[in-house]
């Protein structure tokens, strides 16, 4: 528990619509290690998102509603914390983010100069120790930022502050999103679908820099994706999400080698490969504002019984820091 | 259709306005019913003139001793055959232009925004005063001025959602199944476009009755003794500040239907715009 | 050098435009009537007159050659002579011109300063109590007659209360003419007295125009902040912890106000189109005052110099207006 830097707990989280309250997050656990990159895997509308969302605290407030759960980083329960405190504390500082769609996540009439130094104006490192005057924090400050934008191997660091967003490629963003979210040194960085908006050459540039960064910054990396091939890449452990709920969790090996829930072997063999082809998962995912009782999955599995369709299963240790939520897990490599 | 309703009745602004046109409506038809001395359009009783709203004149009488109330029952009739044909005769020439310039791409079509471009950079109200200036002052005049100012707004409208239009995939498969340009125009884009033209109908009608109450205003509209309120509000001005009446109910009058259009408009947007639909779950 | 293509890209569509304008009023004033002579000559012009009226004219000729000497003569300055003044009609506008142009631009400035707080309040606090009567408010205030308007103020300040001017630009003769501007020529010639009473005189004309000028920025100034408020880049500022402070009066209000810029063109139409009845309620010496009085007495040719004065005059103001927002919108200078 000592390496713990995160653990969420037993979240559920509900979205208000015209058509009735739809319960995204049902009772999810999720735990990261210091350091460690871990994989969220799923379908879309499985959650993702909305769990990343829930730790940097910036569900929109009027529609979605916070039911019960805890998220602990560092012993502290974020939802516990109001706003003031998030923001100035915790997103930013020890939790960063980077966001799915670099083409608009950049204020697009400030330069990207601007904006990073608003961001250090805030977020800088060297305001923890105070010790600095303003006009040298200012100085090491700018340093810093050109050094980042080196080793995210941008061409031309001091042009590209002087620029505007739309006057930089999507890649170029990416590369730039890493980086700023590298600069306030957290111990958390949260990259929502990182690489989903880019070209599929540009994805695994950004993949392995993201992946390369975090080593030796020492930063523990939220990664999610719906694509378990660039899972597979870079991330050291994989929980899996279906329906608002995490059904497995696992280190990539074992994951890969030995899936215990049915979900994830569906999802393992729905992988186009030369012996299966194309194999798709039966049935539909379900609807969050009526959902299945128990495991959320037991309409699509054909192992389900009477008992995953009252209790949801339990997490339960098949290996070593490999837990899985299923009445009827498959055995080893099954 | 019935979602769309219920969902106006929930907007109590957009309701209020839906109360406001219906009542105009009520008064213009019901205007010989309603009104308490219907001869005075054209009947004047000097004895009486200027007299202060009271038992007799609930809304006091003009300049020649006719009862304001009963006249601006009147009055409501010619404010919405002006409106209603100038903006039929608008649509009616705006909607196809837009049309076939949205779904043809070329020098024609490029030609036809153009000329809507130039008639849109010209204020509305001072194209219409030539217009109404040069053919003389007269209900049919004031409608063909209103209409000849007002057309590029739909032209312009939807010219802009054709085009969007033209690249969804339902459009590219009507085209690609061998639908005429004529059935993929009418049956297939007008029906997808056309909230937003209710949207712009609804409010482009408070905005011609402002205009057509200022033709008035300036003398350009129907003559007296035509009872129109923006006329009406001209003659008042030799007799402020002592027959105040006759200056405030007239533009009350306008004040009041115009207003109907516009929050209605404002509530219609809400409820056929999907991407404010969208925006506006979040609120509650 | 983005700046110069940019105006000359915009220049190129002006003069087409402009033309466009002139077209326009030829065909009304000499195509639409049955008989444009007696149009310009008056009621109570004798058929010599007329006869006379129409060679002088070339009423006689071919359409384009009419047209190409009607848009000659209009560069030429050349609008013919007024009835009612007995002057040329383009001396009579311009000397008009200076009053209309006090009057608009004091009026865009206070609507400025009161509708974008008001908008921007109205955003952030959206379905409060304040955002649903600023709706109703603005909504009214875009559905009053504004020369009805004008005779309610006149009535009640000037007429009953007597604490404002009845009309004019000041009382007895204007400051020397320097620029024209009252307000300015009064501050160039340190002359507090007539500053303050041209002031005075203001005070209804501006907040006549102002009402519906102001319903507009208000409206814009919301919907461009709300707009700015679901972005993706508030989401990912907000991610990172930056300041609400910063995010709203920084980074989301630069977006809605490069929206609302746009928005100065149509504003000004309606200030325009205002200003032409409202002037003529409160008796100010500008353009409006001398269409109605020009449109009472039928002098025609006061009626059409008007419409191309007022239309050019449109025409620059949405040409100076592209100009700036491509400016001021780094996406637009190309």
């Amino acid at each position: 528990m000592e390496s713990d830097l995160i653990a969420v707990r037993g979240l559920r989280v509900s979205f208000g619509s015209d058509a009735g309250v739809a319960r995204v997050l049902d009772g999810v656990d999720l735990t990261i290690r210091r350091g460690e990159i871990m994989g969220l895997v799923g379908e879309s509308g499985c959650g993702k998102t909305t769990l990343a969302r829930s730790i940097l605290g910036i569900l929109p407030p009027h529609a979605t509603r916070i039911e019960a759960g805890e998220i602990r980083f560092e012993g502290r329960d974020l939802l516990g914390l109001g706003e003031k405190t998030l923001a100035s504390e915790i997103r930013g500082r020890a939790i960063a983010y980077i966001p799915q769609d670099p083409f608009t996540a950049f204020n697009p009439v400030f330069t990207i100069g601007t904006q990073i130094d608003d961001l250090m104006r805030f977020k800088s490192p060297l305001l923890r120790g105070g010790a600095l005057s303003g006009r040298d924090r200012r100085r090491q400050d700018r340093a810093r930022v050109l050094e980042l934008l080196r080793m995210v191997q941008l061409p031309d660091p001091e042009g590209v502050l002087r620029k505007y967003p739309h006057e930089v490629s999507g890649g170029q963003r990416q590369r730039l999103m890493i980086a700023m979210a590298l600069l306030p040194e957290p111990q958390l960085v949260i990259a929502d679908e990182p690489t989903t908006a880019l070209d599929v050459t540009v994805q695994a540039q950004i993949l392995t820099l993201l992946k390369r960064l975090a080593r030796e910054h020492g930063v523990a990396v939220l990664f999610t994706t719906h694509d378990l091939g660039t899972a597979y890449e870079i991330c050291d452990r994989i929980t899996v999400m279906y329906a608002g709920q995490e059904v497995e969790e696992a280190p990539v090996a074992s994951f890969f080698d030995a899936p215990s829930h049915p979900y994830t072997r569906k999802l393992l063999d729905s992988l186009p490969s030369s012996e299966n082809g194309i194999r798709g998962i039966a049935g539909e995912i379900p609807r969050l504002i009526d959902p299945p009782s128990g495991c959320r999955f037991h309409p699509r599995c054909e192992r389900a019984t009477e008992e995953c369709r009252t209790t949801r299963p339990p997490p339960e240790a098949v290996a070593a820091g490999h837990t899985v939520r299923c009445h009827h897990p498959l055995e080893g490599g099954a | 259709m019935l979602r769309i309703l219920r969902k106006l009745m929930e907007d109590r602004a957009a309701l209020l306005g839906l109360v406001l046109i219906v009542l105009l409506v009520l008064a213009a038809v019901l205007a010989p019913l309603l009104s308490t001395h219907p001869g005075d359009v054209a009947e004047f009783h000097t004895a009486r003139r200027l007299s202060a709203p009271g038992a007799e004149n609930w809304l006091g009488t003009d300049r020649m001793g006719s009862d304001i109330y009963s006249r601006l029952l009147f009055g409501a009739r010619i404010t919405i055959t002006i409106a209603v044909t100038a903006i039929a005769v608008a649509v009616a020439i705006g909607v196809p232009i837009g049309l076939i310039a949205g779904y043809y791409e070329g020098i024609g079509s490029d030609l036809l925004m153009r000329v809507s471009d130039i008639f849109l950079a010209v204020p509305q109200i001072v194209l219409a005063i030539a217009i109404a200036q040069t053919l003389g002052p007269s209900i049919e005049n004031v409608i063909l001025a209103l209409s000849a100012t007002y057309w590029p707004f739909w032209a312009r409208l939807v010219f802009a959602e054709t085009r969007s239009c033209k690249n969804e995939p339902f459009v590219e498969a009507a085209i690609a199944l061998g639908c005429s340009p004529y059935r993929v125009m009418v049956l297939h884009i007008l029906p997808s476009i056309s909230s937003s033209i209710i949207v712009r109908t609804t409010i482009g009608m408070g905005g011609t009755i402002l205009t057509a109450a200022t033709l008035g205003f300036l003398g350009l509209g129907p003559p007296p003794p035509t009872p129109e309120w923006g006329r009406t509000i001209a003659e008042s001005r030799e007799f402020l500040p002592m027959a105040w009446w006759y200056a405030a109910f007239p533009g009350l009058a306008i004040f009041l239907v115009v207003m109907g259009f516009n929050l209605l408009g404002d509530g219609l947007r809400d409820v056929l715009d999907p991407r404010l639909r969208r925006a506006a779950r979040h609120g509650k | 050098m983005k700046t110069v293509v940019l105006i000359v890209n915009r220049l190129a569509w002006f003069v087409p435009t402009l033309l466009g304008l002139l077209a326009i009023v030829f065909f009304i004033s000499h195509i639409v009537p049955a008989d444009p002579a007696a149009f310009v000559a008056g009621e109570n012009a004798t058929p010599e007159t007329i006869a006379a009226i129409r060679t002088r004219l070339g009423l006689d000729q071919p359409l384009h050659v009419q047209f190409w000497r009607y848009i000659v003569s209009i560069f030429d300055g050349d609008m013919g002579r007024s009835i009612y003044t007995g002057r040329p009609v383009a001396e009579d506008l311009l000397s008009r011109l200076p009053a209309t142009l006090e009057l608009t631009l004091v009026t865009v400035v206070v609507a400025t300063v009161v509708g974008v707080p008001l908008g921007v309040v109205s955003a952030l606090r959206r379905n409060s109590w304040l955002d649903h009567a600023l709706r109703v408010v603005t909504i009214a205030g875009l559905a009053i007659a504004s020369f009805w308007f004008a005779i309610l103020l006149q009535l009640l300040f000037s007429m009953r209360l007597g604490v404002t001017p009845l009309g004019g630009r000041v009382e007895g003769w204007g400051p020397e003419q320097i620029t024209g501007f009252y307000l300015i020529d009064a501050l160039i010639l340190q002359d507090h007295e007539i500053l303050l009473d041209a002031l005075q005189h203001m005070i209804l004309p501006v907040i006549t125009l102002a009402v519906p000028a102001t319903a507009t920025i208000v409206r814009f100034t919301r919907a461009g902040v709300l707009d700015a408020l679901q972005s993706n880049y508030v989401l990912y500022e907000t991610a990172m912890g930056y300041p609400r402070r910063l995010v709203i009066w920084k980074y989301v209000l630069r977006n809605a106000l490069i929206g609302t810029v746009t928005q100065i063109g149509l504003i000004f139409g309606i200030l325009l189109a205002g200003a032409v009845v409202v002037e003529a309620v409160f008796d100010w010496p500008g353009l409006g005052t001398f269409a109605v009085n020009s449109i009472l007495s039928s002098d025609y040719n006061a009626v059409m110099g008007f419409t191309v004065v007022v239309g050019t005059m449109f025409i620059v103001v949405n040409l100076i207006v592209d100009i700036l927002h491509g400016m001021i919108d780094p996406r637009e200078a190309r």
